[in-house]
């Protein structure tokens, strides 16, 4: 609890104990987990000294899952069993995910987002994330020899709702308290704006393994502001792999392959890839499991040729970030360069001749995203004094809207719009005596409901037969600050009101999660009774320290009667604190919360007041 | 929320009129936002987040007002009491209308970049000049009913801006 945050400067309560906080860049080809200590960020490296983790997940067999080098060791020898690039299957049905001909999975169609039949059983793209971010929390914990308090998890910009739930929910799986889900062009723009003390526009041009991401922010001191932001969650450095993969296949005139084969020949396009950013020309060599041998080299021209579209669609966002910013090439005064796939000499190049400037690339590429989501995980847990911290300001990426008469969209909520945000429109019944209302919510830019995305259908009943026209349907949406959406409908004439909340059904359940959380820790034989007791413990314990605090600053603002609410609700927390049951303490956290509703909003209003005090207020 | 503001004016400490000072808005803006944002509160309880939720994207909402013109004058407009009707009063000017057509003609046979720039460059121009006859009617003459007229016309030109967007995206 951050009560204590909207204290006058100077009358900050008694500086409080540090909390570890982690940043993870969730990465589609690699995944890293950082830290900020002593106030100089930093990647957490494993025991042995790398600081990248492969994001590979290998389901050896029922009991045992591999993460990273191992599982990448084994690739080509398990190829169903071994799970690369899934975060290209978040949030995705099999119909709406790219290249799965050429993935060596057994792909199970679920409804809202595809799963993958393992070794292990049938695995949810969510699931498989969690390994790995397992495995980061883990490295984290050891290293810094602490229980993490919370973690900021990055996501591509241009993610749309199903995908950022789908991420929000492996932290979880994971056992991490997200404290935000930050989009990785503006981790990355934290990093390089704090370290360069840039001012100005910049634009972040972050091409990852498996997603693109084109942001204009505004760099002023102590905030960071997100303009425009534009991409595509299905262009990356593995389209490049898969044109070299293809140029190979139909070099060698190959049959199509098997598995395994496929498996081995992707990883040698991959290598002569990375290989062609600093040699003139790459050979692929692979001797196949029917005795073939493919060998043929690729040079650097030919690579560009082969690959020169997937180039020029990373320019069609940029133009349109730049056209929705309302800016012009010549306004930005950087262009900061993130993701592996930027090394590749044609991206550098296009981009500086877009731009007409060279590209800044003195942060590792690798990196940026990590160092940048650490050092905003060290802000949101409170570590930073008031006036060293900054403000972030981000947009959604795509328009969330509604589907009306004929499939056809209604705008709500327009792309580029600073969330937190809400909006709300009202409907009407079509037909005479009509008691019930499909609501059906999208996201996307096309005009067609066919042609968005879909993220949840309900149902409004119960609304009183009336005249058609008659009936007063208000649906409200609001978007959170990690993006995320939920919905209201309301009926409104007759007073009475029939309101429902939904959060968009493609991901998963909250049972579902909850199920997977439990599967989770009884498979790593970790005792989630002791773990949560001691998650309410600390939880209780903080609220307790922060509404004192709170009481002892803004006491005025409260009747004694109310004080007295407060102060009964702290004591039974405190009591029940020292018991060894979570649920209880769950509960009186609970109460204590709602016992400081009024006073929390007031407290609210009372900053606002006083970060306008001192400014002429317009007579009206 | 229990500060009862009666506009987004007040909401920034700023006197209602259509010229604002921009820096001033956004200084206030941000300085409100480092008080609400979310990520003040990202390790408080459960009332305190709603509570910041609920004011960051109050202030989101009002700063999205004040920054966009048609918006602003549609909110001063409705705080002197004229609804400016967008949806129920089309009726405009027949010389206006003319030029709109032509200009939306001339939008239709843009087909390269260049065309579509020049269209812009001119859209500018005139909606400069139609913020300026919309401040001298509100701030100046207090003509809220002549007002209305005006903003009408600017949304025209805001839809024209929106399809040269559109334009530009069907030819890349």
């Amino acid at each position: 609890m951050a009560l204590l945050q909207i204290a006058e400067p100077g009358m900050s309560p008694e500086p409080h104990q540090h909390r570890l906080a982690v940043g993870i860049d969730l990465g589609t080809t690699n995944s890293l987990v950082a830290t900020v200590r002593s106030g100089v960020p930093a990647v957490l490296p494993d025991a042995q000294g790398r600081p990248l983790l492969p994001s590979i997940v290998r389901y050896v067999d029922a009991e045992k899952v591999e993460v990273g080098y191992a599982a990448q060791a084994r690739q080509s020898d398990d190829p169903k069993n071994t799970i690369v690039s899934v975060k290209r299957f978040m949030g995705r049905g099999v119909k709406d995910a790219a290249h799965l001909e050429n993935a060596p999975y057994d792909f199970v169609d679920a409804p809202g987002m595809l799963q993958i039949r393992t070794a292990a059983g049938v695995k949810s793209p969510v699931e498989v994330s969690a390994e790995i971010l397992k495995v980061l929390r883990m490295r984290a914990e050891l290293s810094l020899q602490g229980n993490i308090s919370g973690a900021v998890i990055t996501v591509p910009a241009y993610f749309d709702d199903a995908q950022r739930q789908a991420t929000k929910d492996a932290g979880r799986i994971a056992g991490l308290n997200v404290l935000r889900l930050l989009n990785e062009p503006t981790a990355a723009a934290i990093a390089y704006g704090l370290e360069n003390a840039a001012e100005g526009i910049y634009a972040v041009y972050d091409l990852g393994g498996g997603t693109f991401d084109i942001s204009i922010l505004k760099l002023s001191k102590g905030v960071f502001e997100v303009i425009a932001t534009s991409g595509d969650s299905m262009l990356g450095g593995d389209d490049f792999d898969q044109r070299v993969f293809c140029w190979a296949v139909e070099q060698a005139r190959l049959p199509p392959l098997e598995p395994r084969d496929m498996r081995r020949l992707l990883v040698k396009a991959r290598e002569a890839k990375e290989h062609l950013t600093v040699h003139g020309e790459a050979p692929i060599t692979v001797k196949l499991s029917t005795g073939e041998v493919v060998d043929v080299s690729l040079d650097t021209e030919t690579f560009c040729s082969i690959t020169q579209t997937l180039v020029q669609k990373t320019l069609g966002p940029v133009r349109r970030a730049l056209r929705d910013a309302g800016l012009r090439v010549e306004d930005v005064k950087g262009v900061v360069m993130v993701g592996g796939a930027t090394r590749m000499p044609q991206i550098q190049r296009a981009v500086g001749e877009f731009f007409r400037r060279d590209p800044l690339n003195n942060l590792d590429p690798d990196k940026v995203v990590a160092l940048g989501a650490a050092m905003q995980a060290n802000v949101l847990a409170g570590n930073k004094p008031q006036g060293e911290d900054w403000l972030l300001l981000d947009v959604i990426p795509l328009s969330l809207g509604l589907e009306t008469m004929g499939g056809l969209t209604e705008k709500i909520i327009p792309r580029n719009t600073t969330i937190p945000a809400a909006r709300a429109q009202e409907f009407t019944t079509f037909k005479d005596g009509q008691t019930g209302m499909g609501i059906h919510v999208v996201q996307g830019e096309r005009e067609l409901v066919s042609d968005c995305r879909s993220l949840a259908r309900f149902e409004l009943k119960g609304i009183p037969p009336m005249a058609a026209g008659a009936a007063r349907i208000r649906v409200g949406f609001q978007v959170d600050a990690d993006g995320l959406l939920s919905v209201t409908a309301t009926e409104k004439t007759t007073g009475v009101e029939a309101s429902i909340t939904v959060k968009p059904s493609y991901g998963l359940a909250d049972a579902d999660v909850e199920r997977m959380l439990r599967d989770s820790f009884e498979h790593a034989r970790e005792d989630m009774h002791s773990r949560a007791l001691a998650e309410q413990r600390v939880d209780g314990t903080r609220l307790i320290e922060a509404t004192r605090s709170a009481l002892a600053a803004d006491e005025s603002l409260l009747s004694s009667e109310e004080r007295k609410s407060i102060e009964a609700a702290i004591a039974s927390l405190e009591k029940l604190l020292k018991g060894t049951d979570h649920r209880p303490i769950k509960k009186a956290v609970e109460a204590l919360n709602h016992a400081t509703e009024d006073f929390a909003a007031r407290r609210m209003d009372a900053g606002i007041k006083r970060a306008l005090s001192g400014k002429k207020i317009g007579s009206l | 929320m229990h500060v009862v503001m009666h506009s987004h004016f007040d909401l920034f400490g700023l006197a209602p009129a259509f010229s604002i000072e921009g820096e001033a808005l956004e200084r206030s803006y941000r300085e409100i936002q480092s008080k609400v944002h979310p990520d003040r509160f990202a390790h408080a309880g459960d009332a305190e987040r709603r509570a910041s939720l609920q004011w960051t994207t109050r202030v989101n909402e009002a700063f999205q007002v004040l920054k966009n013109p048609v918006k602003r004058a549609k909110h001063l407009l409705e705080l002197h009491g004229v609804d400016v009707a967008f949806e129920t009063n089309t009726a405009m000017p027949s010389d206006f209308l003319m030029q709109q057509m032509e200009l939306r003609e001339a939008l239709e046979e843009a087909k390269n970049a260049a065309a579509l720039d020049a269209l812009r460059t001119n859209l500018v121009t005139e909606k400069r000049a139609m913020e300026k006859a919309i401040a001298e009617a509100i701030d100046g003459r207090k003509d809220y009913a002549g007002a209305a007229g005006l903003v009408r016309k600017l949304q025209f030109l805001d839809r024209l801006d929106e399809e040269i967007d559109a334009a530009y995206e069907e030819i890349e």
